[in-house]
């Protein structure tokens, strides 16, 4: 049953996504100032949600973690951050091909690009410090401190761009500009993307919980293995 | 209590510092070296490049140096589970965090005491122009690093890799109190003063010391006892 909901939900992002990848290569006109290339924005903005959502959801977890003490906790934090951390990488390299054209370089040192970039670096951190850890409780415990740690990069990413004067265009979604930035037909797009891909990395995220399932009964019965020889 | 407890851990760290100098000397001998490798990055003849580049010649030196010290601060506990008898001392395990992080902060601010005058003299720059200010950003600038050190050295001690472990994750913590210490130390070592947008600069190197202290006393007892 499980598993039928897990394929459901991602034939539903797949399908959603190949719908929106048809309004948005096919019946959207191009923008004004950016002519073709804009249409990048309806992948870049929703990966960076997409992520930081992932990287929320992780920390809440982990404080969850460190609250009750349940492996269930640590086992969604992890598997979250893997999941937004290909997000993150998404987000960087769709900004990066946008950059190219727009600014004319790759990449530019201003204050949102230097920390999505920190932040990346940070998550990556992350899963290597779980690599170093052998016990799994004292995994999940440092694991899960270093999730809240990192959650400030994530926030100072976010408000970065009204914080300093970046490069970088400043807040486009009428969130957070009240509206007027941007076409509503774009805007609505925008949001489906984002629903798209977020029905994906639930279920990339559910498919590496099980993955850490096993591992851990895997581990349980090299442990009884060892104990009873 | 909490404050005496810290403090005796800050005074025993010290005191075994300052006898047998492991990790100063390495830090300070490391900071000279540091800063003789810099003077092939730059062009050392040209004093406006190198009174723009100081701030961040001046806070890796620190920062890379800073990590020998931040190694060892809990790896000194570790022979004869030291760190164990710590713990079951009546000590709070924050108390213990703090007094690490005083200890830290103290060698820390002797390393940028040595750092300093080296680098002035070694590339002819006057950097006493503005020296309240100045002090002011060190200190703030350590005690960050110390805080974050510490939590990460807690956190690091026990596991593989732990040299490299510690700077990896360190780092990128680092970067927002790095970007704030670095501005200002590049203004204030060429002289000039701090105006309007740099005072942002400022409130973050406040900003990050206040919520990564109050972030580590929380957390760090989680690290320390499970």
């Amino acid at each position: 049953m499980r598993e039928k909901i897990l394929y459901a939900l991602g034939l539903a992002g797949a399908l959603l996504l190949l719908r929106n990848l048809y309004v948005i290569l096919l019946q959207l006109p191009d923008e004004s100032a950016q002519g073709a290339i804009y249409r990048i924005i309806f992948f870049h903005v929703p990966s960076w949600f997409t992520c930081f959502t992932g990287f929320f959801v992780a920390g809440v977890s982990s404080i969850l973690y460190l609250v009750k003490k349940k492996p269930v906790y640590d086992t969604f934090a992890v598997a979250t951050v893997e999941v937004g951390l290909v997000f993150t990488i998404i987000g960087l390299i769709t900004g990066m091909i946008w950059a190219r054209i727009i600014w004319g370089i790759w990449w530019t040192w201003d204050a949102r690009l230097t920390w999505a970039f920190i932040t990346c670096l940070i998550y990556a951190g992350y899963l290597m410090l779980r690599g170093a850890i052998d016990e799994a409780t004292a995994r999940a415990r440092y694991a899960a401190v270093l999730c809240i740690f990192a959650f400030t990069s994530v926030v100072i990413t976010f408000k970065a761009i009204e914080w300093w004067r970046t490069q970088h265009p400043g807040p486009v979604l009428s969130i957070r500009t009240r509206g007027g930035n941007m076409d509503p037909a774009m805007e609505s797009m925008l949001y489906l993307n984002w629903l798209a891909l977020m029905l994906i990395s639930a279920v990339l995220t559910a498919v590496r919980m099980n993955q850490e399932g096993v591992l851990r009964q895997v581990e349980g019965l090299r442990r009884q293995v060892h104990a009873s020889s | 209590m909490f404050f005496r407890h810290s403090l005796a851990v800050a005074m025993k760290d010290l005191r075994s510092e300052f006898r047998t100098k492991e990790s100063l000397n390495a830090a300070f001998a490391f900071a000279a070296m540091i800063l003789v490798l810099f003077s092939f990055v730059v062009d050392v003849g040209d004093s406006e490049i190198l009174y723009s580049m100081s701030g961040g010649v001046l806070w890796m030196t620190f920062l890379f140096s800073g990590a020998l010290i931040l190694n060892r601060s809990f790896a000194r506990e570790q022979p004869n589970d030291c760190l164990d008898a710590l713990l079951a001392s009546p000590l709070s395990g924050s108390a213990l965090w703090l007094g690490k992080a005083l200890a830290n902060f103290v060698m820390l601010l002797a390393v940028e005491l040595f750092a300093l005058p080296l680098f002035g003299a070694l590339y002819n720059l006057t950097w006493t122009r503005s020296l309240g200010w100045l002090a002011v950003v060190l200190v703030l600038g350590a005690w960050g690093i110390a805080v974050v050190g510490t939590m990460f050295s807690a956190l690091t001690v026990n596991l593989r890799l732990r040299e490299l472990m510690l700077p990896t994750l360190i780092y990128p913590m680092l970067i927002p109190l790095l970007m704030g210490a670095i501005r200002l130390t590049t203004i204030l070592i060429s002289g000039q003063p701090i105006t309007g947008d740099d005072w942002i600069w400022f409130r973050l190197l406040v900003g990050f010391d206040i919520i990564f202290t109050s972030l580590a006393l929380l957390l760090v007892e989680v690290v320390l006892l499970g």
